[in-house]
């Protein structure tokens, strides 16, 4: 209360002095202001430097040195990635070529099988062939031989009935010779 | 209200302090919007210190300020002055909320009063006088005296450069004080206008359509003015850092 009157005293005796000048130029007010500013001002100073500031800069870059982190784990994942691509690539060639190999070996070898067999089967022909060659040359000899026996058994029949003459062996061969050529 | 805009500026004692030697510690309208001003801030960017991976909108917002500052900071004066950082940031937001608060009826603008604003500037220069001298020694009085002159040229451009460096603080806190003052005094003058053509009534009360949007446009006029006196305080302290750094300018 005392401070209110004391004011309103002050105010007016300065309004007459200074007859309505500015309120910024009466300098009875001004150590009072430039206490307070400097007792608020301080305080925000202290407040924003040593707790708000910090933290707000802490979480800004901890989010860059995230980014940061991702962004390389990225890069170093393609690079995995593409280390992997081409490994796969070796592998799938070298089985490529191994399937390759294989299908080739066996080829070969079933050709071989066949080659095998065809030659056997021919060399079981061959074999075949020649021992019934043998057999039917073996069975003309046999029929030429026996056409001589029955030539002459037919001649001395023929000869016995028409002229009633028992030839001899020895002439039906000669007869059947001279015949024959 | 009262009819006389400058009542708005007047100093009231709230709460009556002990006198310290020269200085008065009475507790006035004004101290109560410093603290309100300061309180603000505290707990807007209180609120805004999220740590979270993807943030929020507060701590969007408290990250946006944050690197607002920092590159100011950084891209006026350089990385080496970033230790000045939150004296800057708090100069800012300081000012900032004091003016903005100031846009509020009945609210007290802080920063109308030279006072402050001169108290703030001589703090400024003055620091950057200090820091100049404790970095560089006596070769911090390089600033005054380009190299590269013709000799007979430095009896002109020193004196020129010391009185521009005297010149600073009272720029400065002019500055921001006549704007801050000049914009209530004819927001204040426009609104009383407004009542004294309503008070005449008849055609008057008509046209009193004209101050009325007059004042709106103002108070839009007056936010931007708020925003931008607080980035220019801003960014003159970070100007005249850059003398605690490059002595050679």
């Amino acid at each position: 209360m005392a401070a209110e009157t004391k004011y309103a005293e002050d105010a007016a005796h300065k309004a007459a002095e200074a007859s309505g000048g500015l309120p910024q130029l009466d300098f009875s007010t001004w150590s009072s202001q430039i206490f307070w500013l400097v007792v608020t001002f301080g305080l925000l100073y202290f407040v924003l430097s040593q707790f708000i500031l910090p933290r707000i800069g802490q979480g800004i870059n901890e989010r860059s040195d995230r980014i940061a982190d991702d962004l390389d784990s990225a890069s170093r994942m393609q690079q995995e990635a593409e280390q992997a691509v081409i490994e796969y690539e070796r592998t799938m060639s070298k089985a490529k070529a191994k399937a390759h190999n294989i299908a080739e070996a066996t080829r070969k070898s079933i050709d071989a099988d066949i080659a095998k067999e065809v030659e056997a089967a021919e060399a079981d022909f061959a074999a075949k062939q020649s021992v019934a060659d043998e057999r039917i040359a073996k069975k003309r000899a046999d029929a030429l031989s026996q056409i001589d026996k029955v030539a002459q058994d037919t001649t001395a029949a023929i000869v016995q009935k028409l002229g009633n003459i028992k030839p001899t062996a020895a002439q039906l061969k000669k007869a059947l010779g001279a015949v024959k050529g | 209200m009262a009819n006389d805009p400058m009542k708005q500026f007047e100093i009231a004692p709230i709460v009556e302090g002990p006198q310290l030697g020269p200085i008065d510690t009475t507790f006035t309208n004004s101290s109560l919007w410093m603290f309100i001003a300061v309180f603000g801030v505290i707990i807007l960017f209180g609120l805004a210190t999220g740590r979270k991976l993807i943030p929020g909108r507060l701590q969007s917002l408290g990250e946006i300020c944050y690197e607002f500052i920092a590159d100011m900071v950084k891209d006026t004066t350089g990385p080496e002055a970033m230790k000045f950082f939150p004296f800057v940031f708090t100069i800012f937001f300081f000012i900032l909320f004091a003016n903005l608060l100031g846009m509020n009826p009945w609210a007290f603008t802080t920063t109308s009063h030279l006072a402050v604003t001169a108290a703030l500037s001589f703090f400024v220069v003055g620091m950057v006088f200090v820091m100049g001298i404790v970095k560089n020694g006596l070769r911090f009085f390089k600033i005054f005296a380009p190299s590269g002159l013709p000799f007979i040229m430095y009896f002109l451009i020193v004196p020129i450069e010391i009185i521009s460096f005297i010149a600073r603080p009272v720029a400065l806190s002019v500055r921001l004080f006549a704007n801050m003052m000049a914009g209530h005094v004819m927001l204040k003058v426009f609104a009383i206008f407004i009542a004294w053509l309503i008070s005449l009534g008849g055609v008057y009360w008509a046209a009193a359509i004209v101050p009325v949007i007059g004042t709106t446009a103002i108070v839009a006029l007056e936010f931007l003015v708020a925003a931008l006196q607080a980035f220019v305080f801003a960014i003159l302290t970070c100007v005249y850092l850059n003398d605690v750094y490059h002595v050679d300018h």
